[in-house]
């Protein structure tokens, strides 16, 4: 297996939520603060990377009609893992994310890499990839949560940095509290993504001058 | 017997103050891909309403017996496998009952099961402990406010099909950004209530 390939696939080239554009759910509610992204990033990478593992290792027991549902049960058992741990150890991280843990159930990175991947290759790789698609996925959940913070409350690392508070960068009587509303988190995903197509099209092009 | 006036305000709440996809974020997979024509665009509504409706209201019953025998942290893995089965159960007689239906939502059908909406609405029964009646109207109403959205939306993408915009915005995001401002014109919902 190309590990060096399925890193930047994971990070760049199939990055699962700018451009596979899935599991918008959690990218959209979730970050308004850096916290709240890291936090998610890091639960669903964890979940990810551990369900690719059992299901890449029963792959040849599960029978292909029932799959899905197999999928679903593995994916469960591990979220509710997660949800109870995080009530137990990180009960400030729960409390903000709330329903969006145990709704990491139905994120359809998790099965998607599960159909896509998983059911068709070995641990080790299925490993990787969890982890590397999860890597992307918590990437553009932190750039999406730094961009809403620092424009709707003008803070940096909120939850995290300086003792909870995160730095004020702005002041607080020049942000756009919208920002924070959904009204910001459907625009700055627009916007986001939007400078990913601009980007991904740009060498494209310059091959075809090329050629 | 419940009050009709709290039914009301979960009803009201459900549609328009907390719109399942444009103020709570749930479903916006469905929400964003099957809403490019108004046509299918119903049809995923309606099927999301019955969906919802009828989990909301096998649950309910699941999640009094899993609360009285102390396995409460079951909860996710059983409603997730109840709305799996259901999903297929809606699959199977679409496909004999509304053949056109069934091929135009195509590989969005069996991915309601993904839902958030769904798993949503009946964690938030739970979690609220609301009673029999108030779950079932919640999940009612909870997929009406899916389909109100999800129709207004594809209303409006229909339109952009032939509106200009810059190349890097065509389809996805500029969809992202209609999206935006519908939940902008439903942030005047806020603060609404019965009486």
């Amino acid at each position: 297996m190309n590990v060096k390939k399925q890193f930047v696939d994971g990070l760049i080239a199939q990055n699962p939520a700018l451009v596979q554009l899935l599991g918008m759910c959690p990218l959209l509610a979730i970050t308004t603060s850096m916290f709240n992204g890291l936090g998610m990033g890091l639960a669903v990478m964890i979940i990810l990377t551990c369900s690719n593992v059992v299901i890449s290792a029963l792959r040849k027991i599960i029978p292909s009609k029932v799959r899905i549902a197999c999928y679903i049960v593995v994916i469960a058992g591990f979220v509710t893992m997660v949800d109870l741990l995080l009530k137990g150890f990180v009960p400030a991280l729960s409390a903000s994310l709330g329903l969006f843990i145990p709704l990491i159930v139905v994120n359809c990175i998790i099965l998607g890499r599960a159909e896509g991947f998983a059911s068709k290759n070995g641990i080790g790789a299925s490993a990787l990839d969890g982890i590397f698609q999860g890597f992307g996925n918590m990437v553009a959940l932190t750039i999406m949560s730094i961009i809403r913070e620092f424009l709707g409350a003008g803070t940096f690392g909120g939850g995290i940095l300086n003792g909870g508070a995160g730095y004020q960068i702005l002041p607080e009587n020049v942000v756009a509290l919208g920002m924070i509303l959904p009204v910001g988190g459907f625009l700055t995903l627009g916007v986001v993504i939007a400078t990913v197509q601009y980007f991904m099209s740009k060498p494209k092009k310059n091959k075809e001058v090329a050629k | 017997m419940e009050s009709i006036t709290s039914l009301l305000s979960i009803a009201l709440g459900a549609v328009l103050v907390n719109n399942f996809v444009l103020s709570q974020f749930l479903g916006i997979c469905p929400f964003m891909g099957v809403s490019k024509k108004v046509e299918t665009a119903l049809g995923m509504g309606m099927a999301v309403i019955f969906v919802m409706g009828v989990a909301s209201a096998v649950n309910w019953p699941i999640n009094q017996f899993l609360n009285a025998n102390g396995l409460s942290f079951m909860q996710t893995v059983t409603f997730i496998l109840v709305i799996a089965s259901l999903v297929q159960f809606v699959e199977m007689f679409l496909q004999k009952a509304m053949p056109s239906l069934y091929e135009a939502l195509g590989v969005y059908l069996p991915l309601i099961t993904t839902n958030c909406a769904v798993l949503g609405v009946t964690l938030q029964n739970a979690q609220k402990s609301y009673n029999f009646g108030e779950s079932l109207t919640y999940g009612i109403t909870g997929g009406v406010g899916f389909l109100l959205a999800i129709v207004l939306f594809a209303s409006v993408r229909e339109r952009m099909e032939f509106a200009k915009c810059p190349k890097c915005f065509e389809g996805f995001p500029i969809a992202l950004v209609a999206a935006s401002l519908i939940a902008l014109a439903f942030m005047g919902f806020s603060g609404l209530k019965v009486w």
